[in-house]
């Protein structure tokens, strides 16, 4: 055949590469700059094509669970979609937990999953799991890629599902033939999506009608969540502008600390169960609720039918399926959490009236008395040798790091210390605080805390710890020495599961069935073993010096603080009680007893 | 807002890219959700585009329905999601296959009623009949009720399969 003949086929027919090489470029399309993975016989392909290139990172974590955690951190700090690769069978089923932390989180992720050859898939073949059938209520969607040709489009496909709409994770199950066989490269698609396009205009009509009720309002409340970090810093400022020029209170649920910030004098702190008593009872009782990007969590609402009974409510959601779920709304707004609140200010500008400005004061002073109750007041003892109050701990590394000046960011695990943090370190920027909201995952906090120290090198990487839930990932500990991530992790260590040991107390007749760990290690030495820094603080004359020690160590750091084993979290609703019921700590004459046999039956 | 708990049942039409594991999805989200599936039927539509189209009959009460509607939406592959019981008048029919057992005077019975519900016979032994029969579910019901007692033996039912009436279309 002559050179002319062949040009034209040459032309039509894509050139053909190795699959993981195809992926590869792909994920380099998507601005892929780092991946967290774990190596295994099913993607050893990629694993070869990684090695033949440097624009792509790899982070060699020590735990598939840790890989997706430490890809919420760099997503959730960054913005962008973090990107995950583990091998078939228990390498997948390890990553479950990770994904389900963000689907409920609404995380976007991309994890890549390698799967036995087409040939042998459903032959029960050594590593296999049927991934996609195990991830298919774990995700937000997953591909089984089966033929070559499909390959470049369900990788460029699976990053524009994680990023839009409501954002998540997506997994791609790769057939080993797949990624050894040649593909055909093809770039993004250009055009939109044949069946998922999600709604990210709001409705003229329904912002109008916000807008109106919430210039009728005599008590208005916002109360906004992880869809406004979601919806990017723009959105923030959005809300900040927003929220001033309307001089109304608002709150923000645990996923949206840092939306607005915390030292504002119109925020009222965080709401729902261990939230503020302002913020709750302003839920009570205000008369309009605008909701943006939150989704009324039963741990916001409390007992539902008396979840603020009297108020007109307004829901701006980019999930429509968030509306309507739990609590019924009147004015349901589907958009984009940052595009809302632009038209909302848009709205509110070219509507002529303006809010009842003696009928809102009158509000701020009946917020400022439930203010004055000083619901997160605790006392610390300052004598030498005193012990510490754990939300002393975290107060001063608040203080220790804002003094510092530097560019701090917070993970935590889950139990009472998750909640300390994000009652006592006040957020003034999104994109600082990474916890475990939906599913609450014990051993979230020091992976996501390792994903945020890649994206962000010089920062302060801090994981709020506890000493049970550090116990579920600490073999992270590694990594951070393999990659001189300089993460610290400072542990409220009461020797208890905290939270399960409040709750005993408080549901369960004080018997602490199994909530002591006896035979904890020395997380100095723990520390030192992984080549970190372990330091100890064990009376409160030590604490600063070890928070000042700790952030200025340029290594890992394990800072194991000794707390009050006593300490209980409040204020608290407890569960099956309303927003009024709320029980506070002690030095609080308590409002109400709250706590019910039906709530002892709720989680 | 008061809830309303009145329960409905609805027939929800979904629209469906034609692909490994859509049904899963669309049955795991029922079982996830705790929502009723009544009656499930699923086949490809429209030669060329690769749509299949799922028929669900389900219940609930409104706010569940709404629910169960965005919840369909939301999933990658669905194209379209139409509660047909909520918008406007639709057609659902089903069609059964049933087959009786006997002899003598219930077997008599059984042929008489058989052609009163314009069931048609399309297999026949000695001792027994299978009938065809495409009705709606009511109608369904009604004559198996009626063959219960007439040596109903085995029943193999579609599902409904529904349309809006009209020129409306999903």
């Amino acid at each position: 055949m002559s050179q002319t003949q062949t040009a034209p086929d040459a032309a039509q027919q894509p050139a053909l590469q190795a699959g993981a090489e195809v992926l590869l470029r792909a994920l380099k399309e998507q601005n892929v700059e780092v991946i967290f993975g774990y190596p295994g016989g099913a993607v050893l392909p990629i694993y070869d094509a990684i090695f033949n290139q440097n624009a792509i990172r790899h982070v060699l974590v020590r735990h598939e669970q840790a890989a997706v955690h430490a890809a919420e951190g760099y997503a959730r700090s960054t913005g962008r979609v973090g990107c995950v690769l583990v091998t078939s069978g228990p390498g997948a089923t390890n990553a479950v937990t990770g994904l389900v932390d963000a689907l409920m989180d609404s995380i976007p992720i991309v994890c890549l999953t390698g799967q036995v050859p087409t040939h042998l898939i459903g032959n029960d073949a050594f590593q296999e799991a049927d991934t996609t059938g195990i991830t298919r209520p774990a995700t937000k969607h997953n591909y089984l890629v089966k033929r070559s040709e499909d390959l470049a489009r369900v990788v460029h496909e699976a990053f524009y599902v994680a990023r839009s709409g409501r954002p998540g994770p997506v997994v791609i199950d790769l057939p080993k033939d797949i990624l050894i066989n040649p593909a055909p490269y093809t770039a993004a698609a250009t055009t939109a999506h044949r069946s998922y396009r999600p709604q990210t205009e709001p409705d003229a009509g329904q912002i109008a009608k916000a807008v109106a009720a919430l210039k009728g309002a005599k008590r208005p409340m916002i109360y906004t969540g992880g869809g406004v970090i979601n919806a990017g810093p723009a959105a923030s400022a959005a809300l900040i502008a927003f929220t001033r020029k309307t001089g109304f209170p608002i709150t923000n649920t645990l996923m949206g600390l840092g939306a607005y910030p915390a030292n504002d004098p119109q925020f009222l702190g965080m709401l729902g169960m261990h939230g503020t008593y302002e913020a709750n009872l302003a839920m009570h009782g205000c008369d309009v609720l605008l909701n943006i990007g939150a989704r009324f969590d039963d741990r916001v609402t409390g007992r539902l039918n008396a979840f603020s009974p009297n108020s007109r409510k307004i829901h701006i959601d980019i999930d429509p399926s968030s509306i309507n779920k739990n609590v019924p709304v009147e004015i349901p707004i589907v958009g984009d959490a940052g595009k809302a609140i632009a038209a909302l200010i848009a709205a509110w500008d070219a509507e002529p009236g303006d809010v009842n400005r003696a009928a809102l004061a009158d509000w701020w002073k009946t917020i400022e008395g439930w203010r004055g109750i000083d619901c997160l007041k605790f006392h610390q003892d300052m004598t030498k040798g005193a012990i510490i109050k754990p939300q002393y701990a975290v107060q001063r590394l608040y203080d220790l790091t804002r003094e510092s000046g530097r560019e701090t960011y917070i993970s935590t695990e889950v139990g009472q210390h998750q909640m300390w943090a994000a009652q006592y370190f006040r957020f003034d920027l999104p994109n600082r605080w990474m916890t475990s909201g939906g599913l609450g995952t014990m051993g979230y906090g020091l992976p996501a805390a390792m994903g945020v120290q890649v994206a962000h090198p010089a920062a302060l990487c801090i994981d709020i710890a506890g000493e049970a839930s550090i116990l579920m990932n600490i073999q992270e500990m590694s990594t951070l020495a393999q990659y001189r991530l300089p993460v610290k992790v400072f542990i409220l260590n009461n020797q208890y599961m905290g939270m399960v040991r409040q709750w005993q107390e408080l549901l369960h007749g004080s018997r602490y069935s199994e909530s002591y760990t006896a035979a904890l290690p020395d997380f100095v030495k723990l520390a030192d073993s992984f080549h970190g820094v372990g330091l100890r603080a064990t009376s409160v004359d030590q604490l600063d010096d070890v928070i000042r020690e700790m952030i200025a160590s340029d290594r890992p750091v394990i800072a194991d603080i000794c707390v009050d084993q006593k300490e209980n979290c409040f204020p608290m609703i407890p569960s099956g009680a309303a927003h009024n019921e709320m029980i506070l700590g002690a030095g609080h004459e308590s409002r109400a007893p709250g706590i019910t046999d039906a709530g002892m039956a709720l989680v | 807002m008061a809830i309303d708990t009145t329960l409905r049942t609805a027939t929800i039409s979904v629209l469906v890219e034609n692909e490994p594991g859509i049904l899963a999805r669309v049955v795991g989200l029922f079982s996830g959700r705790g929502y009723n599936i009544d009656s499930l039927t699923v086949a490809p539509v429209e030669d060329g585009r690769n749509r299949s189209r799922i028929n669900i009959v389900t219940s609930g009460t409104d706010m569940i329905i709404e629910q169960i509607k965005a919840q369909l939406s939301r999933l990658v592959p669905v194209h379209r999601v139409a509660d047909l019981s909520n918008e406007g008048p639709h057609i659902a029919r089903e069609m059964a296959l049933i087959k009786i057992i006997g002899a003598g005077e219930k077997r008599v019975e059984a042929l008489r009623l058989a052609e009163a519900f314009r069931a048609r016979v399309v297999d026949a032994t000695t001792e027994s009949f299978i009938f065809e029969m495409t009705g709606n579910t009511e109608k369904l019901d009604a004559f198996l009720e009626l063959m219960r007692p007439l040596g109903l033996a085995e029943v193999s039912r579609t599902g409904v399969a529904a349309i809006a009436r009209g020129t409306r279309i999903i």
